[in-house]
């Protein structure tokens, strides 16, 4: 559901590091945790992208797993289901370790060749 | 033409998190406390801001609400006689599902942020986007009524993981409904680790005695000198 604005804000991401030119790819890590859904992102981004530097653009998005951490034993796990406590000792004091981002990795532009010792 | 690979590493609502910073900024100036309160639609937050505004001696509030059409909300609030202001996001995609920061920013000017010690922004009622966008409050409070059953930390972690104060509403309806409290209390300690919680009633009015010290504590305390 909020594929939508975060489809926008992709969009807006990669159009101030594109100077201008066109973007005809552009690599996004969601966490887990975001709730990202791919297929809604991927729907909004056909509409989102008209018109804009992105149109036409490839969306390369990548999910990255939940990893938690526990403060206390300092086991670490992948997250399956949303069980925040430590499956080794029971704790609650534990950090995120992977899961929680949501960024544009790269964009890719495509540049007019320069033209260099022209006739 | 060739193509050209250039990184970013931009955290995606980098834009929403640069005017959250300025709003809170300016709540700061102002010396208020600002709760955003989160929950699915119909769980109660107007009901419950009703029930809880009404007999807080001593704190000047103000409310903004967040709706995607209708001044319903508004009206109501307005009967306590605080100063209000209804942010519609209808604009958008057939309107959007969340306030950011940006419309916050929008709103401010109409309310008397000087003269106020503790503004609650009541959201638009969804148990996922509001989680993913900051405003530029002190504190995420969402409203969780009994109604909308027991596996709800489970299904939306982004939401119930976002929050300071979990409040569980609609308690007066649990003769009747098929919905276990312990287990519910054990999925969001799943989900959230001993997060804060209280029990109320917006309807009867049980528990928000608790409600109204924990928002008297909010804004004295982020009232007080640092």
């Amino acid at each position: 559901m909020h594929e939508l604005s975060i489809a926008s804000a992709i969009v807006a991401t990669a159009e101030k590091h594109a100077g201008g030119s066109a973007v005809s790819a552009v690599s996004v890590r969601a966490g887990r945790l975001r709730q990202v859904v791919p297929e809604s992102l991927e729907f909004y981004w056909g509409i989102v992208t008209r018109g804009t530097v992105c149109d036409g653009a490839r969306l390369e998005l990548e999910v990255v797993p939940a990893v938690l951490a526990c403060a206390d034993c300092g086991h670490e796990w992948a997250l399956g289901e949303p069980n925040f406590r430590c499956p080794a000792c029971g704790e609650t004091d534990v950090a995120v370790v992977s899961g929680q981002q949501l960024e544009v990795e790269s964009i890719e532009i495509e540049e007019e060749e320069a033209c260099i010792g022209s006739m | 033409m060739h193509r050209k690979h250039v990184k970013v590493l931009e955290d995606v609502l980098d834009a929403n998190g640069t005017i959250a910073a300025a709003n809170r900024s300016d709540f700061d100036r102002a010396g208020v406390t600002v709760v955003n309160l989160m929950s699915a639609p119909g769980a109660g937050k107007t009901t419950l801001l009703e029930r809880t505004l009404r007999g807080l001696e001593g704190v000047r509030v103000g409310v903004l609400e967040g709706d995607v059409q209708s001044t319903l909300d508004a009206d109501r609030i307005a009967h306590l006689h605080v100063p209000v202001i209804q942010i519609n996001t209808d604009p958008g995609f057939g309107g959007e599902c969340h306030l950011d920061a940006n419309m916050v920013r929008s709103a401010l000017p109409s309310l008397p942020l000087e003269q106020l010690d503790l503004l609650v922004i009541e959201n638009v009622g969804n148990l996922v986007c509001p989680a993913e966008f900051r405003i530029g409050e002190d504190h995420r409070v969402m409203v969780s009524s009994v109604a909308e059953g027991e596996d709800k930390p489970l299904k939306y972690p982004l939401m119930f993981r976002a929050c300071d104060l979990v409040i569980i509403n609609k308690i007066d309806l649990l003769p009747h409904l098929d919905f276990d409290l312990d287990r519910y209390l054990s999925n969001l300690d799943a989900v959230h680790p001993g997060v804060e919680r209280l029990l109320v009633s917006a309807k009867t009015g049980e528990g928000t005695d608790d409600l109204r010290d924990w928002l008297l504590r909010s804004a004295t305390r982020e009232a007080a000198p640092a």
